[in-house]
Formats: C-alpha cells, structure tokens, sequence
C-alpha cells in the first residue's frame, strides 16, 4: 500500500497533570508530582479510516482524544492536522479546525445542558460556527435528526426526555452539525446497555460510509473495536505499545501486553472457555512510571534488557510493537 | 441431585407514589450444588433485586412474595435470627462498586474478623491466622501489612479480593455475586473470574453470578437465566443457548455483541429500549421490539416453557425464532 499522506498526525506526545505541592515539598523546594498521562504517542491518523483506540483504565486513551481536538495542549510533541500544528491555530482558524475535527463524549448524561432544548444545543453549534443562515437552520435541524434516526418531534424536548441511547445520537448530531471530517468519539457506547450499543454502533458504520468521516474510536471494549476499527492503536501507560491493522492485530499480536489484554477479554463462545489467567500483577501507577518498559513489571517475557531500556514504536510499517523482544525476532 | 437453592414464585413489588411497580416478576430458577448459574439482563430487568430478595435485603417499602428454599428451610419464613446465621454464613453475597461495600473507616483485618465473629467459633489467635489463610486464598500478596490498611489503599480488583475474603471467611455453600468485575478493567476481571471459579472447585460452593456481560456468561456459567422486564425469559445449559436461542430478546442480545468473522457489517440490533418499571407493556413485555410478535403476543403472556436440550422459554414464538438462527436480521 502506498503511504497516503495522513489528515491528523501525532507526533511524540506528552501529557502530565501536576499534583499540587504539598507543605513538606515546598518547604524542601521539591518538584511536585505528577500524574503522566501520555508519555510520548506517535500516531497518524489516515482519511477516511476507523482507528480503534483501545487500553485499560488509566491508559491515557481519553487524554489523547481531548488532545487531537485540542481541549487538552500537550506538554511536548505536536499534533498536525494537514500541514499546521493545531497548537498555533487561534481565533477563525482555531473555529474552523473545531469544525473539521468534532468530539463526541463517553457521557449521555453529563455531555448535554439539561437546560437546552435539542433544538437549542444543535442550534448552537450551528451558528457558533456560522454554519448557515438563520433561515436555513430549521431545516438543517431537521436533516440532522433525520441523520441520526431521531424523530421530528424530538427538536423540541429537553434531554432529559431521552433514554441513554437516544442522547448519544443528539451528541452525534451535535457533532454532525458542523460537517466534520474527523470524528473522535470518547467510549461512545460504554454507557448503554448492550441491546443499545447495537443500534448505535450500526448507526456510526452507516453515518461513515455515507459522510465519508474519518472516526477515532477510543474503547476499552475490543469486541467492538475489533468490530468497527480498521486499523486499532493498543496503549499502556499512556504509550501506544502496539498499532497495526485490525485482523492483524487481533489474530497475531505482537506486543505481550496485547496478547495478554485479549486473552483476558471473555470469548463468546462457551466452547473456547480457559482457566489460565492472562495476565498476573495489576497496572502500575502513573505518577512513578517504570524504569525501562513500561509494561516490564507484569510481562512474562521480560530480560534485562526491558528493565535497562524502554523500546520504542518502530517509526515504519504496518503492524508494529514497541517490544524489545519482537523487534529483536524482526532483525 | 436435588438442587441446593430453590426459587419459587419469587415476586418483589415496590411502592411507588402509591401505586405499586413490579421489579421482580413471579420467577422460578434451581441453583445445584456446585453449579454456576448466571443472571444476564440489561439495566431495570431485575437481576439484582432478585439476588437481593433471595438474602431478604430489599428496604422496608418493598413488598416480597414467594418461598427461598434453602437446604428445605424456607428463607421467606425465617425469623431474622435464623436468617442471620445463614446470611453472611451458608450463603454470602458480594457486590458491584467494592469501593462502596467495604468500610472505609475500618482496616481491612477488622472487616474480615467481623465475619468470622458472627459465623465462626475461632478464638482471637484462630481468627488471626484465618484472616491471613483468607488473604492468600484470594491471592493478596504482602497479607500481613494488607491487613492493617484501610480500603482506599488497595486497587479496584484488590478491593474486590477483599470483599471476596470476607464473603468467604465463614465457608459459604453459596455466593451470590452482583456483578463482581463490571467496575474492573478487562485482565482485572479475567483475573477475579478465575478466582472465583478456582474457589468454587476448591470449597464446593454453588454461585449466583448477576451480569449483564454475555462474555463473562460464556467464560464462567454452566447454566444462565436470561431476565427481561422483571421475568425470565429463557434458561439451559450456557452452551445450548448460545447455540440456540429460543426467545427472540436472547437471540437479539446474542446478536448485538459482535463477534469476530462479521467486522464493519451491521449488528442484529434490538430496536426501541427496554421498558422502565412503570411503563411494561401488557402481553409480553418484550413485544414492542420483537420481530417475530402477534397479536397473540400484545394480548398474552407467555408462561416459561421446556423446551430441547434443557432450554426454557417463555415465547410463543421458539419455533420462528429458532429458524430465524442468529445470522443476519
């Protein structure tokens, strides 16, 4: 395959939230400690694709989504979208890449004011972004309820009215609005109930075929994932140890951190029950990383190497691990 | 065998503004000895209330019917005196949200040696060496240090270590679980299962497992009953219906998970949402997103049937759904 160029590009990102000092750090002029999200994610993006973003609690999956639509700057690296580095943008540049590269949140609940209409929340991001006319909004209103598969009728109540299900297609029509071309949606379905999550993961494959919309989807759930993605970016410790193409990825991963994540995801089948456990030890935490890899404290196959040095994403080729052990079987 | 736990007719009504909702709607299941038997429903279909009116744990605005049969003693009838001694005893329970269950004021050893006062006769020293045996059985490494802390310093998965050392330490026949690993991260949760699993073959208990996650279902049941709007729906052994659905919303929940093979193309979604507890729809309550429903269905009821290869359901319908099988809609 012939490397098209990618829309959004992410290059060696980092994300740390301080905690504030306490009393006895001040007094000794200690540095504070902190809470290191990303520790360097290089990701591209390519048009048109579904990029799976998946990893446990604590991973840093969501801080990398609020960082590609910029609602979190990140300390060090940059994310381009095209050609520019979206932490320059400002003022009508700064809306306009809001526009392209919209966000759908994990909460139904939470994600919409209680206090506005479905008209008004769509109304909003219509003319923040002067999208339209306001004579032509109506009728855009009603196209985008149409998009999602809402009633007419649903314009005109309050959120509260909805089921979880129905509030997370006011979000996609929300994020619609403004005809993006980047989609990053933040465990879109992890709040419903599996009946649900069907019906809007059937909606998202469709919406995409039919808009042509480049999705990020960040989950912890891989059979959906699996389902939706073409390519899928395993992360760690706020690394991504792992990214390649979906069928690859699943049916041989690479990483050890991989292999254990889905031999630890129950099967569906009865007949493919195990008993071994997949992975011993729990996540280490985020604020005292581990020296060397970062996945060395639970990895079965760790030599001294891992504890010493901590391997790096290979800056080329499909599927790759960031692995001492698999780069060491490649050479 | 006779069964170790038998649920007859169990009903839980709760007062509502004055006028009386259903949660848990006249349902009968056995647990055998040594048997795991999963709950599966979505959020509002009863599960945990059933689990809760079997250990007499609903609040005083409840109403419960039906009989608990427990070793031949009816639970329902209990004086709460007897039913002290079972609860916590014979038959423990563990819950969701381990950072709520557990005290957070009170140490660990002391949470443990709570239980082992109420259901045991160890002396001080006894219950000691209990708590550590309990600690290593649950797989908490460091177990003497552990004891001493208080919960918000252990993780999520070791938190639910402990309430499983708890629910434990008197030797239960029986343990019900309310969705013990839906708060925990996927290798967290293949660990706890596997736990579980490691400990029922260990002590010979029977477990109650409530989820609403069809893969734990498919990692760690040897039966299931499917639960929709307050009533069984469908029940067998875990492999016969995954195999072969018999009513039309577990044939619709089976297929809204997808399943490796079927990528990018459309889920057999159930469409609409499940009914709240004042709004069940008269007939069967799943008619309004069934495919396959009848007039029949709007005006009736249908009873749980026997079906094939120790199915259960309750569809006028088994037959058209059973063709229909579970590819495509």
């Amino acid at each position: 395959m012939t490397e098209m160029k990618p829309l959004l590009s992410v290059q060696d990102i980092t994300k740390a939230f301080p905690f504030p000092r306490d009393l006895l750090q001040r007094l000794r002029r200690q540095p504070g400690q902190a809470v290191h999200a990303l520790n360097g994610v290089t990701l591209d993006i390519r048009r048109g694709e579904t990029l799976g973003i998946v990893g446990e609690s604590g991973c840093g999956k969501s801080t990398l989504a609020r960082c590609l639509v910029r609602l979190h700057d990140c300390d060090s690296g940059r994310v381009l979208f095209g050609d520019t580095d979206i932490a320059t943008l400002s003022g009508a540049a700064r809306r306009a890449f809001n526009a392209k590269v919209q966000m759908i949140f994990q909460d139904p609940y939470s994600s919409l004011n209680p206090r506005m209409r479905v008209r008004q929340i769509l109304t909003e991001a219509l003319s923040v972004h002067r999208m339209r006319p306001a004579a032509e909004i109506p009728a855009r209103i009603a196209e985008l309820l149409d998009l999602v598969r809402l009633p007419m009728d649903a314009a005109d109540k309050y959120p509260h009215e909805f089921s979880g299900g129905q509030r997370q297609r006011i979000g996609i029509a929300r994020a619609l609005a403004v005809e993006p071309q980047v989609l990053v949606a933040d465990e879109l379905v992890s709040a419903l109930d599996v009946s649900v999550q069907a019906q809007v993961v059937n909606l998202l494959l469709a919406l995409q075929d039919q808009l042509h919309l480049t999705v990020v989807f960040v989950a912890h759930d891989l059979r959906l994932v699996r389902h939706i993605s073409h390519r899928v970016a395993v992360m760690y410790l706020g690394k991504v140890v792992e990214v390649g193409p979906t069928e690859a990825l699943f049916s041989a991963p690479l990483h050890p951190y991989t292999q254990a994540l889905l031999a630890a995801a129950p099967e569906i089948d009865p007949a493919r029950r195990s008993r071994r456990v997949a992975a011993k030890g729990e996540l280490p935490s985020p604020v005292n990383l581990p020296q060397g890899c970062l996945f060395n404290t639970r990895c079965p196959l760790a030599f001294e190497r891992c504890f010493k040095e901590r391997p790096a994403l290979p800056a080329s080729g499909d599927h790759r691990a960031a692995c001492h052990l698999t780069q060491a079987e490649k050479e | 065998m006779t069964p170790a736990l038998q649920v007859r007719h169990l009903s839980t009504t709760f007062g509502h503004h004055g006028t009386p909702v259903t949660a848990v709607d006249d349902i009968s299941f056995d647990v055998m000895p040594g048997e795991v038997l999963g709950l599966v429903g979505e959020s509002g279909s009863g599960k945990s209330v059933t689990l809760r009116s079997i250990m007499r744990l609903m609040p005083h605005h409840s109403a419960v019917t039906g009989s608990v049969l427990w070793q031949g003693c009816d639970l329902m009838t209990m004086t709460e005196a007897e039913l002290r001694r079972v609860r916590g005893g014979e038959i423990s329970m563990i819950f969701q949200e381990p950072g709520t269950a557990l005290n957070p004021v009170l140490p660990v050893r002391v949470q443990i040696e709570e239980n082992l006062r109420a259901h045991t006769e160890l002396s001080a020293a006894g219950r000691a060496a209990r708590c550590l045996e309990l600690m290593d059985l649950v797989g908490i490494p460091d177990a003497k240090r552990r004891l001493t802390q208080y919960p918000h310093q252990f993780s999520g998965g070791m938190r639910q270590r402990v309430m499983i050392a708890i629910a434990l330490a008197s030797n239960p026949k029986l343990l019900l679980a309310d969705e013990p690993t839906t708060a925990l991260d996927v290798t967290i949760q293949d660990q706890i299962l596997k736990l579980i699993l490691d400990l029922r073959d260990e002590l010979a208990m029977s477990v109650v497992f409530v989820t609403h996650d069809l893969g734990v279902v498919a990692a760690t049941c040897d039966r299931m009953a499917v639960m929709y709007a307050g009533r069984i729906v469908e029940s067998g052994p875990v492999p016969a219906v995954f195999a072969q659905p018999n009513h039309a919303y577990t044939r619709g929940l089976l297929g809204s998970v997808p399943r490796s093979g079927t990528e990018r193309s459309p889920l057999l979604s159930i469409e609409g949402t499940p009914p709240g507890l004042t709004s069940r729809p008269a007939g069967c309550a799943f008619h309004p997103r069934c495919a396959f429903a009848t007039d029949l269905c709007r005006r009736e009821s249908p009873a749980l049937q026997d079906r094939a290869a120790g199915q259960a359901a309750a569809c006028f319908h088994s037959d058209r759904v059973i063709a229909a099988g579970l590819a495509g809609s």
